[in-house]
């Protein structure tokens, strides 16, 4: 085939719909490591990433953890923000027509300590326009009560998915914590509570040591682990979710250039989210995005969905 | 506005035992700056940690178009950062962050730099010689090796008091104790300062003890330099419930603001 009589761009199809969450190109930006979007909007246009997953939102006002609130660690970091976060009707008043003006596709992230907290928030974004998808944060590993306790727990996290579920019409995204010992039935936990995809993996739970003080580096002890180091333990657990459920996966964790993401589709991941790779690279999204496209053009793949679990035996 | 870009490196010396200097071209970027803020490096593209550094404007030339650094190797990224050779390319993201505030007319300023916290004043005292401002310096190190910003200094034209630990030059002792004894309140009209916070603490104490104004740059840990991961936050002032993010709100704060 001689690719230089056709626009090369035409060739290639690497829109995606994530559980009917229609993305342009299959590559998001991952809750609390992008802000709002208009952090990030000298570096990048919004309205050309995948999706933009803004940062965790709350019922309530939020001021977070105490600092230090991010170590770098090998290969990796760990935060504990601690889900600040202005509340919700903020967010919809005040962040979210930005991103609407700007284009952006938007997927909010919420968080509760109540199954109710979680219905509620569902029902007050419902009552508005130009928001997508709900991503359920049920993972977060940094706030007491809520966090972990959802996750970790299949029954739970059936109730609080159909809770959230009843309230809205919009796709239910629920993002698994890797924090547990079996993911898969954890995922088909979320799958019987109505979930139209899945979003793995959130942050692995850890700690750093400071020596010359002599006690934890964090000023909440534990954080959430994130970066290249933690791809392995997201590839294999994607692979293992692929297997068992039917749900599509918007698959992330370490993933800092194309390749990376190539992998997270070839073990059935339909979309890729980009955390931390963005403090490197505030373009990411978009270099990624095109890596694909120009790696499907070279392997003459026409549709990204070809490649979606290729590599699951 | 800020950008991304990736700088030509045409000068890197090592100007003490353990500090560096490293000028790059970057124009677009060079454009932008402001004395305060800061810019967001790569120490290795290939090897390196996976974050960023920030390190603050220790000079800036929008003639050229370069962009100069001075750092201080404490730990992996700055040691890493050394090995960078001219002609290289740097990884730059900036200019970040809100700068000090630049006088509308003429006054009295003085700048109290504490070690590698003299960075940022230097391209501060730069601006404000522009305006027109008559420019006093105190500079504070352990001993008379680790003063190395003089030249700089003199080239720019502004009045140095440097304090040592050990005497080898200057007033022997704390630059803070420096101020105390040989400044006199009522000459100063704005106080510029930068370096350990309990430098930092001591020189704001004495701004408000005699009704100064004046700004302090701060640190913290960070992971974006952009205000989206919330990571370096920080209360200032212990009362507050809200915390602030230095890399968006700061890293420079007047006194009014800050409780040390
Ligand atoms: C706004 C701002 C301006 C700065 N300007 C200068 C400057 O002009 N010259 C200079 O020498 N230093 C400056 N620093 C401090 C400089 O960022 C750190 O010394 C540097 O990040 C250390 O990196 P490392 O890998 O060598 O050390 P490591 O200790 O190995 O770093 C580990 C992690 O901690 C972070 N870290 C360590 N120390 C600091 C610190 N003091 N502040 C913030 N993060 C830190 C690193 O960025 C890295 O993520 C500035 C810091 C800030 C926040
Ligand atoms: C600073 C920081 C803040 C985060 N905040 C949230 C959050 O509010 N809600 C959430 O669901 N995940 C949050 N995460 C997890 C990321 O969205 C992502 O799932 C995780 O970091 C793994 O991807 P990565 O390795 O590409 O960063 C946060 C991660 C980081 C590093
Ligand atoms: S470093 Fe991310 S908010 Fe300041």
């Amino acid at each position: 085939m001689n690719k230089g009589l056709i626009n090369p761009g035409e060739l290639v199809d690497i829109s995606v719909n994530l559980g009917g969450v229609k993305m342009k190109n299959p590559v998001a930006v991952a809750s609390g490591t992008f802000g709002y979007g208009r952090e990030y909007e000298d570096f990048i246009n919004l309205s050309s990433i995948g999706a933009i997953i803004v940062k965790g939102t709350t019922l309530e006002v939020r001021n977070g953890n105490k600092p230090p609130r991010v170590a770098e660690t090998p290969a990796g970091m760990l935060n504990a923000i601690g889900l600040e976060n202005p509340g919700i009707d903020k967010f919809l008043t005040e962040y979210l027509p930005y991103l609407n003006q700007k284009g952006a596709t938007v997927i909010a992230n919420i968080a509760g300590n109540t199954i109710e907290e979680y219905a509620a928030i569902a029902s007050r974004i419902e009552s508005c326009q130009g928001i997508a998808a709900i991503e359920m944060n049920i993972s977060c590993p940094n706030v007491k009560q809520g966090g972990l306790q959802f996750g970790t727990n299949p029954e739970t996290v059936m109730r609080v998915v159909a809770a959230v579920k009843s309230e809205t019409s919009l796709p239910v995204i629920p993002k698994l914590s890797p924090n547990v010992t079996d993911i898969v039935e954890i995922a088909k936990a979320a799958e019987a509570g109505g979930a139209d995809a899945l979003a793995m993996i959130n942050t692995l739970l850890g700690m750093a040591v400071d020596i010359k003080k002599r006690q934890p580096v964090l000023g909440n002890i534990f954080g959430g682990l994130s970066g290249p180091a933690i791809k392995p333990v997201a590839l294999r657990m994607i692979y293992q979710v692929y297997k068992e459920v039917k749900l599509p996966i918007l698959g992330g964790g370490g993933i800092m250039n194309y390749q990376d993401a190539l992998e997270f589709i070839m073990v059935g991941a339909t979309a890729v989210s980009i955390g931390t790779g963005n403090f490197v690279n505030p373009h990411i999204a978009g270099d990624v995005a095109q890596g694909i496209q120009q790696y499907m053009e070279e392997n003459h793949i026409k549709n990204i969905n070809e490649l979606v679990g290729i590599a699951v035996k | 506005m800020p950008s991304v870009g990736k700088g030509l490196v045409i000068g890197h010396h090592q100007v003490s035992d353990d500090m560096y200097e490293i000028e790059f071209i970057l124009p677009a970027m060079s454009a932008e700056c402001e004395p305060g803020q800061f810019v967001h490096i790569m120490p290795d593209m290939d090897n390196g940690p996976l974050l960023r550094r920030p390190l603050s404007l220790y000079d800036v030339d929008k003639k050229s178009g370069s962009i100069t650094l001075l750092y201080k190797v404490v730990g992996q990224g700055t040691r890493l950062l050394t090995r960078v050779r001219n002609k290289d390319y740097v990884d730059v993201m900036g200019p970040l962050g809100r700068g000090f505030s630049l006088p509308g007319v003429a006054q009295n300023v003085l700048l109290i730099g504490g070690g590698v916290g003299i960075a940022p004043l230097i391209y501060l005292a730069r601006a404000l010689k522009e305006l027109g401002c008559n420019i006093k310096v105190l500079y504070g190190t352990g001993t008379r090796s680790e003063l190395v910003v003089f030249d700089k200094l003199r080239q720019i034209g502004v009045e140095i008091m440097p304090a040592t630990m050990d005497g080898t030059v200057g007033y022997k002792g704390l630059v803070t104790d420096l101020l105390a004894d040989k400044v006199n309140p009522s000459e100063i009209d704005f106080i510029y300062t930068c370096g350990p916070e309990p430098m930092m603490a001591g020189v704001a104490q004495f701004a408000k003890q005699n009704g100064i104004p004046g700004e302090a740059s701060l640190e913290e840990h960070m992971a974006c330099g952009v205000g989206a991961c919330l990571g370096c936050a920080r209360k200032l002032k212990a009362e507050d419930q809200h915390y602030i993010k230095v890399c968006k709100d700061g890293p420079v704060f007047s006194f009014a603001e800050i409780d040390f």
